[in-house]
């Protein structure tokens, strides 16, 4: 049976369900138990799992994702919460230097089963240090496994199979849509790591995205739809490792892809993509493979910022016309 | 926008501290400066949270409200030359050192008239000309740097202090105690002073760490320490400017802890559901204000009248700060592009 659930309430379901079915599972983190998360994930976890499993921490990212490596190591199955991406800089050390390598350091001997999770990207007039994406740092480095969502219903499978992962896992969510609401299936749900997903057939042009700005994407696609456009979308869920195979077959059919991805474009997970579908769909493209990022800015406060910073449905539409050689 | 009272220099009070019998220690100027300063910020932060309520202001929007004698103290017990550095909670502390209310409104608006064009925002005012290294938004992260403009001015031989201000939550980051040990063994000109409110969001003091007494972490590095009641403004000037002594004696870093509270909620979001009525309460009623007006009526250093004359002032400059917010335009989209390089022609990928 499925219910309709908001991202939040899909997150809090699979971190519940994976602590009642294994007693390894805790969850670490920044106002995660008596405040209820920051922006309420952790509703609830701390009146059922105690302040064992349920654990708030002071201030101390680098601290206590360290904390969680070492506990992984040593057998349990840590979920730390960061309060944003943003907060977890202070903890690259222990994810990008620890958790990705014990695996390869010790040739074996210790395994790091942890998730890392919390929102990343912009969230509103946030300004500069709070506004960042993720994702490509992390997935840059060999190790480290990467989700970003925003269907609540991949939150739940997703989550839940990353923390049943015996890798570590980096998890992004999105603070603006902890509220999105989605059908999510009762109890056990998985969704496997590495899978992309068809959200829309088409067969004119193929637009991928994640996170939030499948948010942006969809609307786009229905007013293409109006003007006889029929757009194939995907969201790929996880960024590493990457689903290329989904992605080839989709622009075999469609012969033209938008990449629309809120990170940064230098070096990005739009970039890894145009290179993969050069080198693997070669024969199948009818028009260079077009994105669309953030601005190659930081992210200032004022709102008219904001709007020229990020990608939106009118953006998403005139870069698939670049492609399909529309003049608008 | 003009000061109503013409600031005081620290030098000059310092002659006037000895207490006289009615136990005034200061000038009438610095207690009606210091008046003027703290209705200053707790107009202007109230007048925040109003526009906040009408999304005038977007985004986080931390006040405050509570912690007004701490500013105020900053303007008599340090020097306008010594550095200043501090987190998001920084409203009063831009004020104190001298931003105009108008550029700090415009900038809560987002206008380009903002003390950072509508660039910052509400956690990052920045001044040069004020001395003023902003407003930071990641917890601690202002500690090494605060460490660091120190280092500069033992650098460069000059006489000046670097004020490296955080909140309790940030004491627990591993940022203070790499900066406590390297101020110490390099004997920097440095400040630390621990703004403790109780609370770091929802999790108070006591939930942080085994040591609850913050100052006592100074110990562990052999740096002095104080803790003095962030409520008086007159305690509060007194443990700065010992302590900014102490430093500018040679002596070497000092850690002081400012008991303090903030009255609402984290940011505007927060219900702030983890501490009891009867605790604001509690504070409340040692409102740093109210007990400035208590001292300044009852040792008769100024009639009600005159006080009077100090809010009147101040409602007119937050109105005309308000309105100077609301009439000014937003930046220009394409500003996006400026301030990232100093590079002028940098390729930026716009594609
Ligand atoms: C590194 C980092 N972690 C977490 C946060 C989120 N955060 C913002 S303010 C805050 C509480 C800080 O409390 P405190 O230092 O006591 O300052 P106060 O808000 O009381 O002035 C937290 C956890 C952040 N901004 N940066
Ligand atoms: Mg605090």
């Amino acid at each position: 049976m499925a219910r309709e659930l908001t991202l939040r309430d899909a997150l809090n379901e699979a971190m519940r369900e994976e602590m009642q079915r294994d007693d390894r599972v805790f969850l670490m983190g920044e106002e995660v138990a008596e405040y209820n998360g920051a922006y309420k994930v952790s509703r609830g976890l701390l009146d059922e799992f105690g302040p064992k499993r349920v654990v708030d921490t002071p201030i101390a990212e680098l601290g206590f994702a360290g904390i969680g490596v070492g506990a992984a190591m040593n057998g349990l199955r840590p979920i730390i919460e960061f309060m944003t991406w943003n907060f977890a800089v202070l903890a690259f050390d222990q994810i990008v230097n620890n958790a990705a390598k014990t695996l390869s350091q010790s040739a074996g001997e210790f395994s790091c089963p942890i998730v890392f999770r919390g929102p990343t990207g912009s969230a509103g007039q946030l300004a500069q240090q709070h506004s960042q994406t993720f994702e490509s740092w992390m997935a840059n480095t060999p190790g480290l496994k990467v989700i970003s969502i925003v269907d609540p219903a991949d939150a739940k499978g997703l989550l839940k199979s990353a923390i049943r992962d015996d890798d570590p896992v980096c998890m992004m969510e999105s603070e603006q849509m902890y509220g999105l609401k989605g059908e999510v299936p009762e109890g056990e749900y998985l969704v496997p790591i590495g899978k992309a997903a068809i959200r829309r057939e088409g067969s004119d042009v193929t637009i991928v995205s994640f996170n939030k700005m499948m948010e942006v994407v969809k609307p786009a696609a229905e007013e293409l739809a109006k003007e006889g456009i029929e757009a194939e979308v995907i969201d790929l869920r996880t960024i590493r490792p990457l689903d290329y195979q989904t992605l080839v077959n989709s622009l075999k059919k469609t012969n033209r892809m938008v990449v629309v991805d809120e990170s940064w474009p230098f070096a990005g997970v739009s970039s890894e993509i145009a290179y993969a579908m050069q080198k693997y769909a070669f024969d199948y493209l009818d028009a260079p493979i077009t994105r669309l990022n953030a601005a190659d800015t930081s992210l200032p406060y004022a709102p008219t910022f904001v709007e020229e910073y990020l990608p939106n449905p009118e953006k998403v539409i005139r870069a698939v016309k670049e492609v399909m050689y529309i003049n608008a | 926008m003009s000061q109503v009272i013409e600031k005081k220099t620290s030098k000059k009070d310092s002659s006037s501290e000895a207490t006289s019998s009615n136990g005034v220690s200061f000038s009438k100027e610095t207690y009606l400066g210091w008046y003027e300063t703290m209705q200053r910020i707790r107009k202007f932060e109230e007048r925040a949270l109003m526009m906040y309520s009408q999304n005038k202001i977007r985004g986080f929007l931390h006040v405050y409200i509570g912690q007004e004698a701490i500013a105020a103290a900053l303007t008599t017990a340090v020097t306008s030359d010594d550095p200043i550095v501090t987190a998001y909670r920084q409203h009063g502390i831009g004020i104190c050192r001298g931003l105009s209310t108008a550029a700090c409104m415009a900038e809560l608006f987002g206008k380009k008239t903002g003390a950072n064009k509508g660039k910052g925002g509400s956690m990052h005012f920045f001044s040069k000309e004020h001395n003023y290294f902003g407003g930071n938004g990641i917890v601690g992260a202002q500690i090494p740097i605060g460490t660091g403009i120190a280092y500069a001015e033992y650098y460069r031989e000059t006489k000046n202090l670097c004020v490296t201000m955080f909140g309790d939550g940030a004491a627990r980051q591993g940022s203070l105690h790499e900066s406590f040990n390297m101020a110490m063994l390099w004997n920097l000109p440095v400040l630390y002073i621990c703004e403790n409110n109780g609370y770091a969001m929802g999790t108070s003091v006591q939930r942080t760490s085994n040591v609850v007494d913050i100052h006592m972490i100074g110990d562990a590095y052999g740096m002095k320490h104080k803790a003095v009641d962030g409520m008086d403004v007159e305690k509060t000037h007194l443990a700065i400017k010992e302590a900014a002594d102490h430093i500018r004696d040679g002596k070497g870093p000092y850690f002081l802890e400012i008991k303090t509270y903030r009255y609402r909620g984290h940011s505007v979001s927060d219900p702030a559901k983890y501490r009891t009525k009867e605790e604001l309460t509690k504070y409340k009623e040692r409102d740093p204000i109210l007990i400035l007006e208590d001292k300044i009526l009852d040792a008769k250093i100024a009639s009600e009248d005159e006080l009077k004359d100090i809010q009147d002032a101040i409602k007119t400059e937050i109105n005309e700060a308000v309105k100077f917010a609301e009439e000014s335009e937003y930046p220009p989209a394409s500003d996006l592009y400026t301030d990232n390089y100093l590079q002028e022609d940098y390729p930026f990928i716009r594609d």
